[in-house]
């Protein structure tokens, strides 16, 4: 191993002791700043952000109690804070539980359901199971792409505000084709309806920016 | 607390008293799809206006107050029309309301309370318009069988009173004290009850391989990840009737031993995780699960685990991996998951459908069941029938319905006077029959002989403007996706099917790059190490012997029956319709299109990308595909 990686693995072995000994809150930064490694702690960043995010995500995985076999379950909940698997939160994670960082992104990058990049703010998801396949759910998902002007294998729009995806099934075929924002199920989808539907959400964006930009 | 089985019959009594004190009861469906469509701004509409006429009750406030009676609004599970949702049925006249919208409630209120009808909203037969106040007797529902779907869409899932009300629980109950755990093994077995997740394994057999082991712990577990794309009859009963799928489930746990129960079920269903979680709190609540459930000193306790998205996790083996937390990988069986499965230890893995089952049968016993459905196959099976049928939904039926029953009497037939092409059944694993096949009966050994499989039960209707080429090979595109990686066979051969069905919709195969496909389709199926991949070459293998004419055309005739295959589009312009405006001209990728502003474009054949970009942005409809 690379020695400014040993190194780092060594904070995190040192800051994984920390907090589990703490109580969680103000008490587990406490407990940081005694093992003064709060600086250079993520890639050399010093910051406050980087070790709220550890302490964040020690608590989660204290709720599973550091069992190897709840890695799956503690991916998800550090994925639904974050909306991505940030690259620190998983060597964090393989410290805590004693297990190589290896294993760790084995097993998040076997599941269609984990990111390691940042979504937008709205994940359209287009869905092409069997039942909306033969709907036509294709020409929606390429409507929206131009729309989006998503190109070249990028899904998310560069202001950050949309990812665009495809899923496999939503169990929701008998009102095929669909399409999910978010977690709301759009029924019974047309290229028209579904840009019509981008259409507001990007308005609805538009004017919140122009009512920050006023005040 | 129920703590014996008297009090669970002087339970299920309350609260059958409590339900009789509902003089009108509103159903609203709250099914994923209805969802969807906004069922639940009805459901709210209808309480906010039942709550101001001040008669809205629900079962805490009949529970409260002994003399309290009114009117109930409540959600239920999927009742399986999803087609026409959101749909409000109405108890005890037995009308069913279609495409409710909120604006519809107060007239529906009013005309329940008055004992009327809304004729607009009744449901009508979409084939000949014909109104059916009594959903019953409309063609959907006609020849259906709803046994294992009977609470869907009739009891509230949120609640345990309601399904303790309907007997509930009362099967437990019976297994545990009056019967030996070998006793409950006998009765499954000789009801033939076999697995509903696809490969129709007897469920007695698997249960008896794992009573045997000698172990202090075992596990039960439900495999809730129906990952078929084209399949939702197990979100639908998990989100429709959570309390029967874990009265299976504590039965299978006294059946073999068991003291621990997972529900595996994937994180794409929300809300049928949500339901479960809630009736597991309910049960242990309720002392039906947990250390000493009614009294006898069985232990069994349930947790729930969500899938992360990996088809291959519907396999058991990979399944297991999955829940200890590793990559979703297949291992080679033996030792079988009765031997050594969770954590090491003998574990039963049933399906969602297949513990729907058991609480019945060890109600009203083996032979009962048997009754229904085939000698070889029997009980009901939920369907999910979808694509390009009139009545799309959850269907359930006895075993042995034949395919045309199911496409053209309980689907109403192909919408748009289309001509039925063929049937995918069993989603990726399965296969694609054609119109000849559709008077066989739907059982899982006759199925087999056809070269496709029950599967979990999804069904695709696929008519004349879909091109079976195409779904091969989406569905080869979803499998290469899918498979795991672990052997060569299945992650090189999908591979390599693949890019042969993709050659073949580009017009870029030859006659023997069909050999080549099938070849490669039986070693992928000979060689390959688990279920997903010895399957994946059916929808690749059922549509080359059922269609084969349809691949020789796009081989040979460079020419897609269908119309879809991109790359056999030839357009052209009408000269008469021309304006020359040059809108194609700008539009075509390939500067293929060539022509003076007002003057008649020509599409060079040879440049054409056949995108059909000009066809779209032409104002004039003068791009003619020929």
């Amino acid at each position: 191993m690379h020695a400014g990686a040993l190194r780092q693995r060594e904070l995190l072995r040192r800051v994984s002791r920390a907090l589990r000994r703490a109580e969680p809150g103000p008490a587990a930064t406490l407990a940081l700043e005694g093992t003064q490694v709060e600086e250079k702690l993520v890639n050399g960043k010093p910051n406050g952000e980087a070790v709220s995010k550890l302490v964040d995500i020690e608590r989660i995985i204290a709720r599973h109690g550091y069992k190897r076999s709840e890695l799956i379950a503690i991916l998800q909940e550090i994925q639904e804070e974050y909306h991505y698997l940030p690259e620190e939160a998983l060597n964090y994670l393989a410290t805590a539980l004693g297990i190589s960082p290896t294993t760790v992104f084995g097993v998040a990058t076997f599941y269609g359901q984990f990111s390691l990049d940042p979504k937008g703010k709205y994940l359209v998801r287009v869905c092409n199971g069997t039942a909306c396949h033969v709907k036509n759910s294709e020409k929606i998902y390429d409507a929206i792409c131009k729309k989006l002007r998503l190109r070249e294998g990028k899904v998310t729009t560069s202001d950050g505000l949309f990812t665009l995806e495809t899923v496999a099934c939503l169990g929701a075929c008998g009102i095929a084709p669909v399409m999910v924002i978010n977690e709301v199920v759009h029924p019974q989808m047309t290229p028209e309806a579904a840009l019509t539907i981008i259409d507001t959400l990007m308005q609805r964006e538009a004017e919140t920016m122009t009512a920050l930009e006023d005040r | 607390m129920i703590a014996n089985t008297i009090e669970l019959e002087q339970a299920q009594e309350r609260f059958m008293g409590y339900l009789a004190r509902e003089r009108v009861r509103i159903l609203v469906c709250a099914g994923t799809g209805c969802i969807a469509n906004g069922s639940l701004a009805v459901y709210e509409e209808l309480s906010r206006l039942m709550r101001e006429r001040g008669d809205l009750v629900d079962i805490e406030l009949l529970q409260e107050d002994e003399k309290r009676a009114g009117s109930a609004v409540v959600h239920t599970g999927c009742r399986g029309f999803c087609a026409a949702g959101p749909l409000v049925h109405i108890e005890p006249a037995g009308v069913l309301y279609t495409h409710v919208r909120a604006e519809d409630a107060a007239e529906i209120l009013e005309a329940t309370l008055r004992g009327d009808v809304v004729r607009r909203l009744v449901y009508r037969d979409p084939v000949n318009g014909e109104p059916y106040t009594r959903p019953e007797a409309s063609p959907f529902y006609r020849k259906q069988k709803r046994q294992v779907l009977d609470h869907c869409g009739t009891i509230d899932p949120e609640h345990i009173e309601e399904y303790i009300a309907g007997g509930g629980y009362q099967a437990l109950a019976k297994a545990i004290t009056t019967m030996t755990p070998e006793q409950v093994v006998q009765e499954v077995l000789a009801s033939n009850l076999r697995g509903r997740g696809g490969a129709g394994f007897p469920t007695g057999k698997k249960w008896e391989f794992a009573r045997v082991q000698k172990s202090d712990v075992k596990y039960v577990v439900c495999n809730g990840d129906e990952g078929d794309p084209g399949a939702f009859m197990n979100r639908s009963l998990l989100e429709g009737d959570p309390h029967r799928v874990l009265e299976g489930m504590i039965i299978a746990g006294y059946a073999i031993g068991a003291s621990e129960g997972v529900f595996y079920i994937r994180a794409e269903y929300p809300l049928a995780v949500r339901r479960i979680r809630l009736a597991i709190a309910q049960a242990e609540q309720m002392g039906l699960l947990g250390d000493d459930i009614l009294g006898t000193g069985f232990r069994f306790h349930v947790q729930v685990k969500e899938g992360a998205g990996a088809f291959v996790c519907g396999e058991e083996t990979a399944l297991l991996a999955s829940a200890e937390g590793e990559r979703g990988m297949p291992r080679p069986k033996p030792p079988f998951p009765a031997v050594h499965g969770l954590y090491s230890q003998p574990t039963v893995i049933n399906n969602v459908e297949t513990l729907g089952n058991v609480a019945a049968i060890i109600a009203n016993g083996a032979a009962w069941f048997r009754g229904l459905g085939t000698e070889k196959s029997a009980g009901t099976k939920t369907f999910a029938l979808t694509g390009k049928v009139m009545n799309t939904g959850l269907v359930e039926v006895p075993m042995g319905c034949t395919l045309r029953e199911m496409i053209f009497d309980i689907g109403g037939g192909i919408p748009n006077g289309k001509k039925f092409k063929a049937v995918q059944i069993g989603g990726p694993s399965g296969g694609c029959l054609p119109e000849q096949l559709l008077d066989a009966p739907l059982d899982y050994d006759s199925l087999q002989a056809m070269g496709a499989m029950v599967g979990s039960g999804g069904l695709v209707v696929i008519d004349e403007d879909n091109c079976i080429v195409e779904v091969a090979r989406f569905f080869m595109d979803f499998i290469q996706g899918e498979s795991c990686g672990k052997c060569v066979a299945c992650r090189e051969g999908t591979k390599q099917m693949l890019a042969l069905l993709t050659k073949i919709v580009q017009g870029k195969a030859t006659m023997e790059d069909l050999d080549l496909l099938e070849e490669v389709a039986l070693v992928v199926r000979d060689a390959s190490l688990c279920g997903l991949g010895k399957t994946a070459a059916n929808p690749v293998l059922s549509t080359m012997r059922y269609f084969r004419d349809e691949y020789i055309a796009h081989v040979r005739d460079r020419r897609c029956p269908a119309g879809v295959c991109q790359a056999f589009r030839r357009y052209t312009i009408n000269a008469d319709k021309c304006k020359g405006c040059t809108r194609c001209a700008k539009a075509c990728p390939a500067g293929a299109i060539t022509g003076a502003v007002k003057q008649v474009h020509v599409i060079d054949q040879d440049k054409c990308a056949h995108c059909g970009a000009c066809m779209d942005t032409c104002r004039f409809d003068a791009v003619e595909e020929i």
